[in-house]
């Protein structure tokens, strides 16, 4: 019952994400690597506007979240409240952005690459898979009591 | 824009990226989630979270049906990747770090940002200049474009 309800909106919400990605050429590797490329005179800003369009909305977002008792959907909010700084935090981005940089890819146009070019981005979800998979086993993951909080 | 920045696409930046806020705020306002594809692609896979399964899957479904729609749709054409020496490597520390860090350019970069989260702000600001200095690095050593 609670599937069916949300099987819509999360759709709509995919479907928004993935055709946002694709018409601001994000799911370019190149045109990210443009954007991290500061120093050779040939930097790329689309990012910015990319972030910055997706950041207003979801400024407005944030803010009409607060009049609402519960989401349109769903009985309550499951958002992250964790405010604590720590070393996972950063180390865990400081890997990620050498990843990104290396081949121009983050999780969201990954995974949509997998419908655009399915061949070329296969090894890098694989082994994306496989690496969430490492941190799963490995001890250092976010201690039990908190990881329904931290997985933003 | 195009004569200081050649490479740049602003109006579809712009436009991509109202589209990706809308996504998140139909997630958040309409499910009470993050919209971040790092832990949605770990629920799905059964890797952590606490999302519903479906949900998970179902957003996934999206994000390859909306990438595939505008690309039929338009004059799209398949970018080139990296050799897959290096997607695999890339992918290892993308997988790793994302989990470890809780997030990625989606979750923390435009849900958390958005909403002034201090985590997110760090995190957003320290996966940007690992970034940059790796493609820094790497054209230094001649293995950039």
């Amino acid at each position: 019952m609670t599937a069916t309800r949300h099987l819509i909106p999360t759709l709509a919400a995919g479907m928004l994400f993935g055709a946002g990605l694709t018409i601001s050429g994000m799911t370019d590797p190149e045109q990210v690597r443009g954007f991290l490329d500061l120093f050779q005179g040939k930097w790329d800003p689309t990012l910015v506007f990319v972030m910055g369009g997706a950041v207003l909305v979801m400024a407005v977002a944030w803010r009409l979240r607060k009049w609402m008792g519960h989401p349109l959907f769903a009985e309550r909010f499951s958002l992250p409240d964790r405010a604590d700084l720590d070393a996972r935090l950063i180390i865990g981005s400081a890997l990620f952005g050498i990843g990104w940089g290396l081949a121009g890819l983050c999780p969201g146009p990954a995974i949509a690459s997998l419908a655009l070019a399915p061949g070329a981005v296969l090894p890098f979800v694989a082994a994306m898979l496989a690496g969430m998979a490492v941190h799963r086993l490995l001890p250092l993951a976010t201690p039990p009591a908190q990881v329904l909080r931290s997985s933003i | 824009m195009r004569g200081v920045f050649p490479l740049a696409h602003p109006l579809h930046g712009l436009v991509g990226g109202l589209l990706i806020g809308l996504a998140g705020a139909v997630m958040l306002l309409g499910l009470g989630r993050i919209a971040g594809v790092s832990g949605i692609t770990a629920r799905a896979s059964g890797l952590g979270g606490d999302m519903p399964l479906g949900t998970a899957w179902t957003f996934l479904v999206g994000l390859l049906s909306g990438a595939q729609l505008v690309a039929t749709t338009t004059d799209w054409h398949a970018p080139p990747f990296a050799s897959w020496p290096v997607l695999v490597a890339a992918g290892l520390l993308v997988g790793f770090g994302t989990r470890l860090g809780s997030g990625c350019t989606s979750g923390h970069g435009v849900c958390g940002i958005s909403r002034l989260s201090q985590r997110s702000l760090i995190a957003t600001a320290t996966f940007v200049t690992a970034g940059v200095a790796t493609v820094f690095i790497l054209s230094k050593i001649g293995l950039g474009q």
